[in-house]
């Protein structure tokens, strides 16, 4: 009989007290066996508690806030030594839907690709398709990774992907922090991973707010346009 | 008036060699007294005796100013002056660039051993204990 594939969900979360409980319960619903890791980044509220009084995730409490890259890199460090085979990112704040779980694993489940990246405008999806000038932005990291690595990724700042064992232990060395989505997008592909779109639908968040607004969306394009163009000089990792 | 005709040319040269020295003691000091360590205070350490031997040979200066074209030979003491701020300041981005990573590293890894720590303790609820069997 095979073995069945270890699945663990990478569930980044920074004072998301209202929302967590909600997400751990919604992925433990979709399907029972998949083991949660809530990263709990250094959150000023009961983040941490409240994902532990579910008792049905492994919880990460970071001694300081590091940002969702640093967040995100501690859940592919645990998926890594724990010999896990697939792991995905999915975000504490009631964005991603557990209902699209299967759709985003099933290429990787079947060997199809070493990384998903869920979708919201590979086709038109009913749900949340963020403001028009945040869509301009994405549209400009769909040229430019489109020409790096020659292949078309509509949704480069989706953060519900899942990775296979081998590109979880390259990230767990190589993901990069701050805004790490459309970069990493670029150092995956650029290192050879196999990389796939799965049309998905997303929600609003339901609580907190977007990290991302007014002054530092500005800076958020330079960063992330800065990391891509510099990372495209660099030879391969690894 | 005697204060006046006093400040000749060479009274700039007297506090430039005593700045320098100044600058050169302080930064061993610092170093002898464990508040800077030796590989960052060696940019430091060249600048000031850089300075010490521009103050200390007048001419260098004029030497400098001709081969680099500027006219106005004290011009050149401000563009060796901002090279080497430039330069101290690009070394230390280097290293905050450097000690943030570690950082992070330490703790991601803090984090990590923490809960590993609590489950082996039997504080946490969660039942699969599969990634915490004995080997």
């Amino acid at each position: 009989m095979v073995k069945p594939r270890r699945i663990l969900a990478i569930v980044p979360s920074y004072n998301e007290e209202k929302s967590i409980a909600h997400v751990i319960g919604s992925i433990k619903n979709s399907d029972p066996s998949i083991d949660i890791l809530v990263v709990n980044d250094g959150s000023t509220d009961n983040t941490g508690s409240v994902a532990k009084s579910t008792g049905e995730a492994f919880i990460v409490n970071l001694p300081c806030n590091i940002g969702i890259g640093g967040a995100v890199q501690a859940g592919f460090k645990y998926a890594g030594r724990n010999g896990y085979d697939v792991a995905f990112q999915f975000d504490g704040d009631g964005q991603h839907l557990a209902s699209e779980i299967k759709a985003l694993l099933e290429p990787i489940l079947k060997n199809d690709a070493d990384v998903t990246i869920g979708s919201r405008f590979r086709a038109k999806t009913a749900g949340f398709q963020s403001t028009l000038l945040r869509r301009g932005g994405i549209k400009i990291f769909e040229i430019l990774n489109s020409l790096l690595i020659k292949q078309k990724i509509t949704d480069n700042t989706s953060g519900f992907r899942a990775y296979r064992r081998e590109a979880i232990h390259f990230l767990a060395d190589h993901y990069p922090s701050d805004y790490p989505e459309p970069e990493a997008v670029l150092l995956l592909g650029r290192n050879g991973f196999r990389l796939k779109e799965v049309s998905v639908c997303m929600q609003q968040r339901k609580e907190g707010k977007s990290s991302i607004t007014g002054m530092k969306s500005g800076y958020y394009m330079i960063k992330v346009l800065l990391a891509v163009l510099v990372s495209a000089l660099r030879t391969r990792i690894g | 008036m005697t204060m006046l005709t006093n400040f000749d040319a060479s009274t700039i040269q007297y506090i430039s060699i005593l700045g320098s020295i100044i600058f050169i003691v302080l930064m061993i000091l610092l170093i002898r007294n464990r508040k800077i360590k030796e590989e960052f205070s060696i940019l430091w350490l060249f600048f000031g005796i850089v300075f010490f031997v521009l103050s200390v040979w007048r001419g260098s200066l004029e030497v400098i100013a001709r081969i680099l074209g500027i006219a106005y030979a004290p011009a050149a003491i401000f563009l060796i002056l901002i090279i080497a701020i430039i330069s101290i300041l690009i070394h230390l981005s280097v290293i905050i660039s450097k000690i943030t990573d570690q950082n992070k590293i330490l703790i991601q890894e803090v984090g990590l051993l923490k809960m590993e720590f609590d489950i082996l303790k039997g504080n946490c609820k969660i039942s699969d204990p599969e990634n915490f069997k004995a080997d």
